[in-house]
């Protein structure tokens, strides 16, 4: 298997997709001319032209316009520079993106993609850092993704274009220049379907994007201390593998939820929800969750890593649903 | 309210008479669609929120005569009339009213949402404003597809307040897209006056600031529409970029049937019904120049009437969704296949 970067398996992405079908194409803030902030777009314009375009600061207009586009023929991919972003086109997400198959009772299909760099990286503060996915999860219509690696980005960006429905695409900052293993050839991480990262009995820590690999670390340092943890990386955060994290649970009877967003009505909560709707029997402790304080992101390192979930209060987490001493 | 008024060649003199009664059988059978279904509603037998599109006829019909089939249009909450002239079956819209699972959008969309896809017609729209985007979006999907296909983009005077309105037509202009911005200014938003909610005299004026053209005709006149509307459409279709037209006329109806309209007089809006019917003011030309004979005008109302009593008929004797058929069309995908995304 090659290695290689989660913006170059992005990129990958994108080519195989626009050389198949050429109704694919894709427009953002900084794309063409910039290569996009992590270098995600670089080459695109030389071998597809206008198929990658530049776009006036509009994001109401990118999104609206990415329905359009969707409902007439082709298939989008609308990049939003910052995920933070989404607040500006919040109406053409949730109100006309979303409902549009539904409230037409299924007339067309919506295959566009919204991608959206999320998360806390190089001290951006408040309006740069955010992961928003709390914000679309309580909308019926919306597919959530989120990976974790180079090679679930190019496979459920891959899966994303090719889907018939509108899909947003939380790829986080901080894994832009991390390399990893990618297959060789075509292949599509499937929407819907969690992975298991790493097999444990004794916790599920379910967790996704940026969080998979500092529940990998924190699990690895557990396992010295005979802790095994069970790390469950969704991808899909909408609509989420319920039957995978009930599996698990069953088997581990504890559960510990991570992610970078606020606890406040996060992915966590709902997780947790279903957890004991589902499987409350099975709970050897009450499910916990790890994520942001309910601040916004502060500027100050000092400020930001206070706010921000550490490994540490993973592992504390940990150490609670299995009643240790941390 | 003075506008300078630009003269468009008059390609309707061109027209076969045939093409001349279509216009006005598409105005009769949006009139006669509307009146049945404010009657329809006041007798409960159309549940939810209808705005009529009363007095506003010309406007839809002067537009949707020049554009093909395979052309896009987007729609706003008052879509009944759009609906009508692009194409849509009047039985299936009015199925769509009744919440009946023969509807366009099997009972899920109702007024608000009417929508015919087939024909090019992309949904009205709950959003006042919603519907700019999506008609860009399209017009970028003609400049991917390569195709001459055109978007025209209809929107109340209200709308032209909202941010949509500036990130769309900037966007229009700055990638040339072929979307024609129609504006329906029928001097209210809801209860709000157009005079006090909108900043500049005319809303064609906008257009400057974007840098394309912007031109503002009577909107009750069907003709000056088609003839504007056939110019700003064909220089769209050519590559030319998107332009504004700004049609003025008056919304009769209350904003939505049982609107206790307390904002105007029932003399302004008589006056308006009485001197300044789209209807009557092209049946007036037709007759003036002998175009038209007043058997041909009573045939085509009552092909009019019998169209929306059977389209009536249809909806009334259309079976309600099951309630379980609400789960369905969120996805592309049955909720079989992948239960986890209608939990």
């Amino acid at each position: 298997m090659r290695t290689i970067s989660f913006s170059q398996a992005t990129l990958e992405a994108m080519q195989e997709e626009m050389r198949r079908d050429p109704t694919v194409f894709v427009y953002g803030e900084d794309i063409v001319r910039q290569g996009g902030i992590f270098g995600q777009f670089k080459g695109l314009p030389e071998e597809f032209g206008d198929r990658i375009r530049d776009v006036p600061i509009s994001e109401t207009a990118i999104v609206g316009a990415a329905l359009g586009a969707a409902l007439t023929g082709t298939r989008p991919v609308a990049d939003m520079h910052f995920a933070d972003f989404i607040g500006v086109a919040f109406d053409e997400i949730a109100n006309q993106i979303a409902k549009n198959r539904y409230m037409f009772g299924g007339q067309a299909n919506i295959p566009l993609v919204i991608r959206a760099p999320d998360g806390i990286s190089k001290q951006a503060a408040a309006q740069h850092s955010q992961s928003v996915e709390g914000w679309v999860q309580n909308i019926p219509g919306l597919i959530v993704v989120a990976p974790s690696s180079p090679a679930t980005a190019k496979g459920l960006l891959k899966s994303a274009i090719r889907q018939n429905d509108p899909v947003i695409f939380f790829e986080h900052k901080v894994l832009y220049p991390q390399k990893g293993p990618v297959p060789d050839g075509e292949y599509f991480t499937p929407i819907g379907k969690a992975e298991i990262r790493k097999p444990g009995t004794d916790v599920t820590l379910v967790t996704y994007s940026i969080m998979v690999q500092k529940s990998e670390e924190v699990a690895m340092e557990l396992e010295k201390e005979g802790i095994s943890v069970e790390i469950i990386d969704l991808l899909t955060l909408k609509p989420f593998d319920t039957a995978t994290i009930l599996e698990s649970v069953k088997k581990t009877h504890r559960c510990v939820v991570a992610h970078e967003a606020v606890v406040s009505g996060g992915l966590g909560a709902e997780i947790a929800a279903r957890i004991q709707e589902k499987a409350f029997f099975h709970l050897d402790a009450p499910v916990l969750r790890v994520g942001a304080k309910d601040r916004p992101i502060p500027f100050s390192p000092v400020l930001e890593n206070y706010i921000a979930a550490q490994k540490d209060d993973i592992r504390k987490a940990i150490y609670a649903v299995l009643y240790r001493e941390g | 309210m003075p506008y300078q008024k630009k003269e468009f060649p008059n390609r309707f003199t061109a027209l076969q008479k045939d093409a001349m009664h279509n216009l006005l059988r598409t105005m009769i059978r949006i009139r006669t669609f509307e009146s049945r279904v404010e009657e329809l509603f006041l007798n409960k037998k159309i549940p939810g929120f209808v705005h009529l599109y009363i007095g506003e006829e010309a406007i839809a019909t002067g537009v949707m005569a020049n554009l093909r089939k395979d052309d896009w249009i987007t729609s706003t909450h008052r879509g009944h009339g759009h609906a009508i002239a692009k194409g849509a079956q009047t039985d299936r819209m009015m199925a769509e009213l009744f919440g009946r699972k023969t509807g366009y959008c099997k009972g899920k969309g109702g007024s608000m949402h009417i929508a015919d896809f087939s024909v090019g017609m992309l949904g009205a729209n709950g959003v006042v404003g919603g519907g700019f985007n999506i008609a860009v979006g399209a017009g970028i999907s003609s400049l991917i597809k390569k195709t001459d296909q055109v978007a025209v983009c209809f929107f109340g005077d209200g709308a032209s307040n909202r941010g949509t309105f500036h990130e769309a037509l900037n966007l229009a202009a700055v990638w040339k897209l072929p979307v024609l911005f129609v504006n329906e200014n029928n001097q209210y938003a809801s209860t709000t006056p157009t005079s006090f909610a909108t900043s500049a005299e005319r809303i064609a004026d906008r257009a400057k600031g974007y840098g394309i053209e912007g031109y503002t005709v009577d909107g009750n006149n069907v003709i000056e529409v088609y003839n504007a509307a056939s110019a700003l459409i064909e220089a769209a279709r050519k590559g030319k970029g998107p332009a504004l037209l700004e049609c003025l006329t008056y919304r009769i109806k209350g904003h939505y049937v049982g609107d206790p309209e307390k904002y105007r007089t029932k003399e302004e809006v008589q006056k308006h019904f009485v001197e300044n019917n789209p209807i009557t003011r092209y049946i007036n030309y037709l007759k003036d120049k002998n175009l038209i004979t007043d058997a041909e005008i009573d045939a085509i109302q009552a092909e009019a009437s019998s169209e929306i009593a059977a389209a009536e008929r249809f909806a009334e004797e259309s079976p309600f969704p099951e309630p379980e058929d609400a789960l369905d069309d969120l996805f592309s995908f049955s909720p079989q296949e992948f239960p986890e995304a209608v939990r």
